[in-house]
């Protein structure tokens, strides 16, 4: 069974989800970052592939993107990287790339290596539905693969739906009109479009990312969803320190408490 | 046949590669612009300001003694007379009363040479509308008249400060921008690159140049079809334009000049057709440089407007059926061919431009033939290149 249709099984509430970008902040970092995020007892490793031009992600993400792949870090570097780690890592592993760099490796290779060393999902916020229902979807399936998607404030009920009947895996729903890391606190203008969304049961779980960024936010949000996901709040912490275990540990338990 | 289909690709390039964040400001505007675009108001308002605000008809004219020069029937086709002084308002004026129509209070641009982002804030300025455009810090430096001129026209020029600070990166910071602020704002792009409907509905507003070029031949050679037509492509708004109304035309040449900058192979080039290879930039599947792990490629070209490591998604489709031939053609090249320009006819080119006249050496023709070639904007921008350059 995919480890995320496990972790919602049996973990309906307060999940979190953490992102950052592979080979950041250094080269090498990869590994120990997952193990850390583990270890510190967060519930999903969202692994961002570097790219040269992240259009829906803000200046921190950005900057972790261009140094990693200053360091030399590629999609084949990546894979090389997590060729072994299910050896080491039992959370579901999340993919999250742009969708240029996995085209040109090509997206049957690349579904089948994910299969092959253990991913779980994939989030590719430039893959248009349409496209992913009319050429990917099967692969995906072939290869276990939990395809996620975004949905905003500004997406209508009808498509919310329509992305819920298609997606497995969670929603990510970005909690406001917003590239990632551009907001820091939950106004109520979005806690009613949390509310709205709660309202439709959907089938999948809901994610809320964007504007997560301490105990104070993921509280809010895991109260009108099944968790939330941190991205540019936990570059920042990474990017800064000098003991990754130590430094992750204590903000992830920070969050969560 | 060229023709976009109803997903927006033409054969295997277009489409619309967004993030779902966008999704509904792109289906607006897929769903009205076709409509608004056909309507009686739309089309009176738009054809009213092309002529007496744009200044259209631009002429056609002969270049008597280019054409002795190079043994064929040449005209220029005079975007540079343009209101602002390239064909880049052709396509802002439509889509400012586009914007307007659909109720948006803001509107945002990304500017390379800063063409369009004139050509933005221009409309802007007489539409009443709040302006920001995007521009790569290095453009920024290199092309500082048309940073003043955005500012004396009232709008906010950010410096986009990611990557290579150049097109690609002032178009990152737009879309980044669309996606913060959906709601009230529309995206003016400049060229016929992004997500589909924009490369269609940039052709179709800059079609105009291909329309009135079809009456002015007929009038001056009782044809309305040229042998060659001639344009420079960046990203290749111009070049669509100037070509539209003969793409399913195949007994006329369309000659594309892409940008070498020091050469094919030097490095520093941006050659899109020459170098790239198919992939996804700024929402739509096109020919794309690129490494071989996906990332983009700096692109370089001693001219801003055409320092794009893409080209729009028609003239990937047009190189890739063989319908348009293209050639590459080095800085230092187009800058004297830029000189030739000012010397033989008294107009100093665009150094986008002159990538479109220095094609003349290139490709081949016989002294009967008739060439039009699109003289996209004038030289007046580009002085500081011109003086530092200093070959004349």
């Amino acid at each position: 069974m995919n480890r995320i249709d496990q972790l919602f099984e049996k973990k309906k509430k307060r999940v979190l989800s953490i992102y950052f970008t592979a080979g950041f902040p250094n080269l090498e970092d990869t590994i120990p970052v997952m193990k850390a995020i583990e270890n510190a007892g967060a519930d999903i490793i969202e692994v961002g592939i570097p790219y040269s031009d992240p259009i829906a992600d803000g200046p921190t993400i950005q900057d972790s993107n261009m140094i990693a792949l200053n360091h030399g870090m590629s999609l084949k570097k990546l894979f090389g990287q997590l060729q072994d780690m299910r050896q080491t890592i039992s959370l579901p592993v999340v993919l999250m790339g742009y969708l240029n760099p996995i085209i040109q490796y090509g997206m049957m290779a690349f579904c089948k290596k994910c299969k092959e060393i253990g991913i779980d999902g994939l989030i590719l916020p430039d893959l248009p539905m349409q496209q992913y229902l009319d050429e990917y979807k099967g692969i995906f399936e072939q290869y276990g693969l939990r395809n996620i998607f975004l949905i905003s404030p500004q997406t209508s009920e009808k498509r919310v739906i329509e992305i819920d009947q298609n997606t497995d895996g969670f929603i990510y729903m970005v909690s406001s009109h917003s590239i990632t890391g551009a907001k820091t606190t939950i106004s109520d203008e979005q806690i009613s479009y949390f509310k709205r969304i709660e309202a439709l049961q959907l089938k999948n779980p809901r994610l809320i990312g964007f504007g997560i960024s301490d105990a104070e936010t993921f509280n809010i949000a895991s109260k009108y969803s099944n968790g939330a996901i941190i991205g540019s709040a936990f570059i920042k912490i990474i990017k800064e320190s000098k003991d990754l275990e130590t430094d992750i540990k204590a903000y992830i338990r920070s969050v969560i408490q | 046949m060229i023709k976009v289909d109803e997903k927006g690709f033409y054969g295997k390039f277009g489409g619309a590669y967004i993030p779902e964040m966008l999704y509904p400001n792109i289906e607006e505007l897929k769903e009205n612009y076709e409509q608004l675009m056909a309507s009686e108001e739309f089309q009176k308002e738009f054809r009213s300001l092309l002529k007496d605000y744009v200044g259209r008809p631009t002429p056609l004219y002969f270049a008597t003694r280019l054409s002795e020069k190079y043994g064929a029937k040449i005209y220029l086709k005079r975007e540079d007379l343009c209101h602002t002084g390239a064909h880049k308002v052709n396509n802002t004026v439509g889509q400012i009363i586009l914007a307007k129509k659909l109720g948006k209070k803001r509107i945002i641009a990304e500017t390379g040479a800063g063409q369009h982002g004139v050509a933005t804030a221009t409309v802007c300025a007489l539409m009443g509308m709040e302006c920001t455009v995007f521009m790569g810090a290095l453009d920024i430096q290199r092309q500082r008249p048309n940073v003043e001129r955005m500012k004396i026209l009232g709008a906010k020029v950010v410096p986009a400060t990611s990557g290579s600070q150049t097109l690609k990166d002032a178009t990152n910071e737009a879309m980044r921008q669309w996606i913060n602020n959906p709601v009230d704002t529309h995206y003016i792009i400049g060229s016929v690159v992004g997500p589909h409907p924009y490369p269609e509905m940039v052709a179709r507003f800059q079609s105009v140049i291909s329309e009135e070029i079809k009456w002015q031949l007929k009038e001056k050679e009782k044809t309305e079809n040229p042998d060659i037509v001639i344009a420079c492509v960046g990203g290749g708004s111009n070049a669509a334009g100037a070509f539209y109304h003969y793409y399913n035309i195949p007994q006329v040449r369309l000659v594309a000049a892409e940008a070498a900058g020091l050469g094919v192979s030097s490095g520093k080039s941006a050659a899109t057709t020459a170098l790239g290879t198919p992939g996804i930039l700024h929402g739509s599947k096109t020919l794309l440089m690129q490494t071989e792990d996906g990332q983009v490629v700096e692109p370089h070209s001693i001219s801003a407007g055409l320092d794009y490591p893409g080209i729009g998604p028609v003239h990937a489709h047009l190189f890739d059926t063989g319908r348009a031939e293209f050639v590459a053609v080095e800085d230092e090249d187009a800058m004297k061919a830029g000189i030739e320009l000012s010397r033989l006819e008294g107009i100093i080119p665009a150094i986008e431009t002159a990538h479109a006249l220095h094609s003349l050496q290139m490709i081949e023709y016989k002294k009967e033939d008739i060439i039009v070639i699109n003289l996209s904007g004038r030289g007046d921008k580009d002085l500081d290149t011109y003086i530092k350059w200093g070959g004349y």
